[in-house]
């Protein structure tokens, strides 16, 4: 009986040099799949390596599932020049149900260290391109795949997993969102340098902001991020007078003491007509007198403020998980029923019943029409339909019933499922998306 | 007779429309699918459409606008309302206004519904040109104006979450600063262009019929220091900067006034319009 089969290890079970000396890069990937293709125990293959997991989604030949298991921990030892005791113990390894609710669950970003985080499945869509470019895919694999690409889409759709910022640039932007209707008609000055800070300026670009103004100490430094942001560099004496002109002000320097005051900023809101301004103060010490928030119009956050909506927005985030959670479970169950309708017995009773409801349904319409008929003549008109009927689906059956050992069963049935449009009499929903 | 009857029922379908509309805006709230705020937004459009007819029928079989007594008074300025409402729907993409407009349109019909009717003397002076202008501008001024104190409201809502930085059930659900504070503004100018019109139509209609223009009546009284309490909140805006904050508050105690000046002041101090209130 072959079977579903996933195994790996992520950012909970194995320490990040563990998972960085057994990542694959996409190259590897690709000749790694080409080898795998040869052992005789695996049928499909998928490897998924990001930096928080590496995992191997395989579909098993005929043969106890743990022969297989043991093969590709025998290749992963061989191919990365690792002995297996040394990631045993960090590996788990999910059979059937369990590896289709892992995977989903991987896809729709609720494995993730960051839940909701939506790189996921983009990463996923390559690794599973890889494999179908290796055409070490199959039938189930890619069934399962794009099962997975559309309850990871459900789940970000439905329940509110992306929704909230969470991290502490982003929290920002969200914040001006709050506060001015339009980004793009806003202009922003950043004083200072500093990840976070260029990421909250990056994100502001992509929400339209276009007029940047850079404030550095060292002017030389203004001049560079400006050509980085396409912004103007400014004195960093100017900023006080700059805050009649801009709206937003993202400081990160490494003053000891306030560079803006209140002060300062009222004289400025007079001049501005009351129009708001947000201040968004990442640096440690803080840069911004913290009594500017006091002035009406006026908006500071720190970064304790951002902190806090960010562990807010990730509590929310773990809420909305559990939604994600029923989703897949639903998922699986849909997945199971395809999977066990892609065995011989199911699909020759499908088979059957369909030819009979279309003889049936034939005979008795034609019978309709024709008034003249004996009870011997119905009777033997029916038993002709029914012959050619059983004739016809002779040798299809027989063909299911001895495919052959060396050949993809799964596959098989998918055909003759597809060719006779079988899936649809179940009431599930066709196949089209199979290939 | 009949056709007072059957406005009556036209009103009474279109209340229960308005309640359908304001328990959708609830669930919109809450739940915050866009569907729910159409179809919120199309059952009150079909209550305004028999609202109006109502009113139509009403004005048609009397010959004058129905204004008699303080329940048809409650009836146009529920109509005007929601019409302003709708048309500010429109115009301005403010999603969540629905939910302070459509209980306040419930509410206004509840009280019409539960007011006795009086029969009032078919005074000659309620008929005329002048006097339909200065009806409709008012109530349509005071529609908008009352959605300047809830967009007000709402900006308060939001500002305090932000500056305090408690974010809570209505942060998210809630635009922004920027929105709130110009559909404000939107709505107070037009409202305040449609008050100075009702005033203005009211005085000529004031000539027309005793002969002045001022009269020292109560309401008109109330009615100019409403209107030159929102003159110094467009003033302010336009010339020092009286935004967000400041002018949320002014919003709300020029409609507090104004209230007072529509229903206080026929009740605590009387004079002419009193007729129209009993």
């Amino acid at each position: 009986m072959s079977e579903i089969i996933l195994m790996g290890l992520n950012h909970k079970t194995a320490p990040v040099q563990l998972r960085e000396a057994l990542a694959f890069t996409e190259e590897e990937a690709f000749t790694a799949l080409a080898e795998i293709k040869n052992l005789e125990n695996i049928k499909e293959t998928l490897i998924f390596s990001t930096c928080n997991r590496m995992e191997i989604l395989f579909v098993s030949q005929e043969c106890p599932p743990v022969d297989a298991v043991d093969s590709i921990k025998n290749f992963i030892s061989e191919y990365k020049k690792i002995s297996i005791s040394q990631f045993d113990d960090s590996f788990y390894t999910y059979f059937g149900d369990d590896a289709v609710k892992h995977i989903f669950r991987v896809a729709s970003s609720l494995d993730s260290m960051i839940v909701g985080e939506p790189q996921i499945l983009g990463q996923v869509k390559k690794a599973f391109r890889t494999s179908v470019t290796g055409n070490s895919s199959g039938v189930i694999l890619n069934r399962l795949m794009h099962k997975s690409f559309n309850i990871a889409k459900r789940v970000r759709r439905e329940t509110g997993i992306g929704d909230h910022a969470v991290s502490i640039s982003y929290a920002a932007i969200e914040l001006a969102n709050k506060i001015f209707s339009d980004l793009t008609t806003k202009s922003v000055m950043l004083l200072g340098a500093g990840e976070m800070a260029e990421l909250a300026v990056e994100y502001l670009i992509t929400n339209g902001v276009k007029n940047i103004s850079i404030a550095n100490r060292t002017f030389c430094n203004a001049v560079t991020l400006a050509e980085k942001f396409n912004g103007n560099p400014i004195k960093f004496e100017e900023r006080q007078a700059m805050l009649e002109e801009v709206d937003i002000i993202i400081s990160s320097t490494g003053a000891t003491q306030c560079i803006l005051n209140a002060a300062e900023v009222k004289k400025a809101m007079r001049h501005r007509k009351n129009r708001p301004l947000f201040f968004i103060d990442i640096a440690v010490p803080r840069d911004i007198d913290p009594d500017i928030n006091k002035i009406s119009n006026a908006y500071l956050y720190d970064i304790d403020d951002l902190n806090n909506i960010v562990n807010d927005n990730m509590e929310e985030r773990h809420m909305e998980a559990v939604k994600g959670e029923r989703l897949v479970e639903e998922a699986v169950v849909k997945f199971r029923r395809w999977l066990e309708n892609l065995k011989l017995v199911p699909t020759i009773v499908d088979l059957k019943a369909k030819i009979n409801s279309i003889t049936e349904a034939e005979t008795k319409k034609t019978l309709g029409h024709l008034k003249n008929l004996s009870e011997d003549d119905i009777a033997g008109i029916e038993r002709m339909t029914r012959a050619i009927a059983g004739k016809l689906m002779h040798d299809p059956i027989l063909f299911l019933k001895n495919i052959g050992d060396h050949r993809d069963h799964a596959l098989y049935l998918s055909i003759a499922r597809q060719l006779f449009n079988l899936n649809n009499i179940n009431g599930h929903k066709a196949d089209t998306d199979l290939h | 007779m009949e056709t007072a009857n059957s406005a009556m029922i036209m009103l009474s379908v279109a209340a229960l429309l308005y309640l359908a509309s304001c328990a959708t805006y609830f669930l919109y709230l809450f739940f915050q699918k866009d569907s729910m705020q159409k179809t919120a937004l199309w059952l009150i459009c079909a209550g305004f459409l028999l609202h109006f007819t109502a009113i139509g029928i009403a004005t048609y079989t009397m010959g004058a606008l129905p204004v008699k007594n303080l329940q048809q008074t409650f009836f146009i300025a529920s109509l005007a309302l929601a019409g302003v409402f709708i048309v500010l729907q429109y115009r301005l993409n403010l999603k969540i206004l629905g939910v302070l407009v459509s209980p306040l349109i419930v509410i206004m019909m509840a009280a019409a519904f539960l007011m006795p009717e009086t029969v009032s003397a078919n005074e000659p002076a309620l008929k005329g040109f002048w006097l339909v202008a200065h009806i409709i501008m008012i109530f349509t001024g005071e529609a908008a104006l009352a959605m300047a104190c809830g967009t007000g409201i709402l900006y308060l809502i939001q500002e305090n979450a932000i500056k305090k930085k408690k974010r809570g059930f209505f942060y998210s659900r809630l635009p922004s600063l920027d929105l709130l504070d110009s559909t404000g503004y939107s709505c107070i100018a037009s409202g305040f262009v449609m008050l100075t019109f009702g005033l203005i139509t009211g005085f000529i209609y004031a000539k027309s019929i005793w002969g002045k223009f001022f009269s020292w009546d109560p309401k008109e009284i109330w009615s100019m220091v409403t209107w030159l309490v929102y003159a110094a909140l467009l003033h302010g805006r336009l010339t020092s900067g009286w935004r967000g904050k400041r002018s949320a508050i002014m919003a709300i105690i020029g409609f507090t006034i104004l209230i007072f000046t529509f229903l206080g002041v026929n009740f605590f101090i009387g004079g002419y319009h009193e007729v129209f209130t009993r």
